[in-house]
């Protein structure tokens, strides 16, 4: 009984918290990945991407939730999601049309592109800032838990209890969705094909005949969607604040790191590695050890290994340990 | 030609905070002045780095933070209970942990085969961690239990100011050199990704950690190099001159200071400038200039280019790490929630692409530049909003978004700036030669 007492307080602090930040993150960290296959640099604007659809979204509900309509007991944002993916595809075509064509024609290196997102970035930072302002939004409606900690005692009769939040079902489902077609898309379409080949060698996909402006523009659709609904779930989940989008950053990038640059089932993986450690290392194991130890050994401290402000210190040292021994990520990636 | 377009660059920015002294006040021109100076030494550091070598470094947040903590630890009295408490022991419980990290890359090095040497790093790596904590977190405790509500924390060695500036410059010349064994010689990017970590991390533990300097408890009246303000307006002498120059001795006495920290402030400028000019002219600067250029030819020649790499981006760091302490000391405060990446890092990018890479001068000139306008877009769009709102009500709820949104214009401005400098001007004000 103790036992599964213990993998209840471990389901509720720890593994399912991390599956919901971790298919966040592994959206995000695809659509980092999927930039960096097609266009060739890291997107630093990634993170402000993902507030800029976050807030269309937000905006979105609150006109349907003021015209009185609901999503019944999933959240309104849900139905507000495809207006703010629509918004952000828009943006990043424009900037692309205006920003980084400029830079593509002109076969720039890598780095100067990498500068060039840094100054979009400045950019989306200021309108999100200037539109919604850099205050906590919370947005989320309908019911508030699949199952609930009272429930879940009453239906089990053990002494700890464990609750599921709706934001939680919906991220794993969305996201299991958002992979599945994502996967569908780049290995069954002929678009996606042409996705494929143009990240593998655009020399010999320019030579097949295949339209780089459009595989190109695709891309800039297809990111849009990733971040605009891992940034929905993220702000679901927590709630939207734009800077804590712009410090989703670095753990995105340690996700696509990790899991290779350029190879979108290694974003998925390390999407979830990266949500895993930093989790597990932030959290405070006492209550679990204390129905696993036997008795004599139960632990007098908290058994956190490091406090939450340190989280990032836990992307941070998984990146490290990657690039001094593995640079090129668990699933081979493109870069180095 | 060329000179005299970059001289009236100079010109023209003196000539902004001479308007800025008219129209405004002179305390507002001298501050941005100050801030002008700091901001152009970071400059000259990213300059350095990326101008001369092509590293691509956006933790300068983290060195300029290293160096308000050692203006901090340098200049604040030590606090001998805390000492007494437990100083010692957390000196000795970080001793530990650089030594668990010795061991583990000993281990590293000394086993060739692979499972007994991941078995080695994760054992001495695991149980030296929870030593390390067991010694840790008593002291830490003991310290952070004297005195909270003014100290808490260990204190410093009450040593002039003006010392940190080279410890700053130490400090971050420490953190490079971390930073810099790990991840130089792979991509770019992925320097980048880990120079943005480490920022990120240097501030976290400035925030948590209390018994260094307060954590957000923050540390404020930090000792100055220049006369107090007030120590001024009661000497007979100060009011004097100044009510020979006409002026009123408190505004008097507060231009007086922010003169004094503007002459310490250009006297470091200067010699770092000197220095820059010197290395990009000699053969080491050359050197550089070919490694970036082309590092395989570099490397055929004979130049070890990840031990050139590592020098410089040790020696642009440590820059920020000066600039850093400079700061701090112009503040009077360490407040490390006040550090954020868009202000501390890419702000001071936006300068350097401006100004032009490679160009110390450029460096200079956009850290000048870019802060005035930092600092002076918020007021303009404000101007800007009450001409295009002035036939609304006052309390229109569109005139009153727009009125609180104007400080987030300078964020707006900056990245058309940089994207239009890039677009039209990639090489910058004034361009490398």
């Amino acid at each position: 009984m103790d036992f599964i007492n213990g993998l209840v307080v471990l389901m509720n602090f720890v593994l399912i918290p991390a599956t919901a930040y971790g298919a966040q993150l592994a959206l995000g960290a695809l659509g980092v990945t999927l930039i960096y296959g097609i266009l060739r640099f890291s997107n630093f604007a990634h993170g402000d991407t993902m507030a800029f659809g976050t807030m269309i979204t937000v905006l979105v509900t609150w006109w349907l939730q003021s015209m009185g309509i609901s999503f019944g007991p999933l959240p309104t944002a849900l139905l507000a999601l495809p207006f703010g993916i629509a918004a952000t595809a828009t943006l990043l075509l424009l900037t692309d049309r205006g920003v980084y064509q400029f830079y593509r024609t002109q076969k720039a290196k890598p780095v100067i592109l990498v500068i060039v997102s840094m100054g979009v970035m400045f950019v989306m930072n200021g309108v999100v800032r200037i539109i919604i302002g850099v205050d906590d939004q919370r947005f989320s409606d309908g019911e508030r838990f699949i199952f609930a900690v009272r429930e879940f005692k009453a239906a089990t009769g053990l002494r700890e209890g464990m609750a599921l939040k709706t934001t939680q079902g919906i991220t794993v489902i969305t996201a299991l969705i958002v992979v599945i077609a994502l996967f569908w898309f780049l290995n069954k379409t002929r678009t996606g094909k042409s996705m494929r080949a143009y990240a593998d060698n655009e020399d010999l996909a320019l030579l097949s005949g295949i339209n780089p402006e459009r595989v190109v523009a695709v891309t800039w659709i297809i990111v849009a969607a990733l971040a605009t609904i891992a940034g929905v779930l993220y702000g679901l989940d927590k709630s939207f604040k734009p800077f804590t989008y712009f410090q989703l950053l670095l753990p995105i990038f340690a996700s696509a790191i990790v899991g290779g640059l350029g190879s979108p089932l290694g974003a998925i993986a390390g999407g979830f590695v990266v949500a895993y450690s930093e989790v597990t290392i932030t959290y405070a194991w006492k209550k679990v050890l204390k129905y696993w130890m036997p008795e004599a050994l139960e632990p007098s401290t908290l058994m956190q290994l490091l406090s939450t402000e340190y989280k990032f210190a836990v992307s941070f040292m998984i990146l490290i340990v990657v690039l001094l021994f593995k640079p090129t990520g668990l699933f081979k990636g493109k870069a180095y | 030609m060329d000179q005299t377009r970059n001289i009236l660059y100079f010109v023209g920015i003196a000539a902004l905070i001479i308007i800025t002294g008219m129209v405004q006040s002179w305390n507002s021109a001298l501050l941005i002045l100050n801030m002008g100076l700091i901001s152009a030494v970071m400059a000259l550091g990213v300059n350095l780095q990326w101008g001369f070598a092509g590293l691509f470094n956006v933790g300068v947040m983290g060195f300029v933070a290293l160096g308000g903590l050692a203006a901090v630890l340098v200049s604040t009295d030590p606090v001998s209970e805390a000492w007494n408490a437990g100083g010692l022991r957390i000196l000795f419980a970080l001793a530990v942990g650089v030594g668990i990290i010795g061991a583990t890359i000993i281990a590293y090095r000394r086993i060739t085969a692979t499972r007994p040497r991941v078995i080695a790093m994760v054992t001495i790596l695991g149980l030296g961690f929870f030593l390390y904590r067991a010694l840790l977190d008593p002291a830490v405790q003991a310290v952070e239990a004297v005195n909270p509500a003014l100290q808490g924390n260990l204190g410093g060695l009450d040593l002039p100011i003006i010392l940190a500036w080279p410890v700053g410059g130490l400090f971050a010349a420490g953190a490079a050199w971390i930073i810099g064994k790990a991840a130089l010689g792979l991509r770019s990017d992925y320097l980048a990704i880990a120079t943005l970590g480490i920022s990120e991390i240097i501030i976290a533990i400035l925030k948590n950690e209390d018994w260094l300097a307060r954590g957000v408890k923050n540390v404020i009246g930090l000792d100055r190099p220049v006369p107090k303000e007030i120590d001024l307006q009661e000497s007979a002498e100060f009011i004097e001159r100044a009510s020979g120059l006409g002026l009123d001795p408190v505004t008097a006495s507060a231009l007086f200071v922010k003169l004094n920290y503007a002459l310490l402030f250009s006297v470091v400028l200067i010699i770092l400038l000197i220095m820059a000019q010197l290395s990009l002219k000699s053969p080491w600067g050359r050197m550089m200039r070919a490694i970036r250029d082309n590092e395989t030819a570099a490397a055929a020649m004979g130049k070890n280019v990840t031990n050139r790499h590592l020098q410089i981006f040790i020696l642009g760091s440590a820059i920020c790490g000066i600039a850093g302490a400079m700061m701090t000391t112009l503040d009077g405060q360490l407040t490390p929630g006040s550090y954020q990446p868009l202000r501390f890092t890419f702000l001071i990018w936006v300068m350097v692409i401006v100004g032009g890479s490679g160009n110390n001068f450029g460096a200079v000139l956009g850290g000048f530049l870019i802060w005035f306008l930092w600092v002076q877009v918020e007021p303009m769009s404000q101007y800007l909003v009450t001409l295009l709102t002035a036939g609304m009500a006052e309390d229109n709820a569109v005139r009153l978004h727009m009125m609180e949104s104007v400080a987030y214009m300078r964020l707006l401005t900056m990245g058309l700036v940089l994207l239009l400098v890039l677009r039209f001007s990639p090489r910058g004000l004034i361009p490398e030669k």
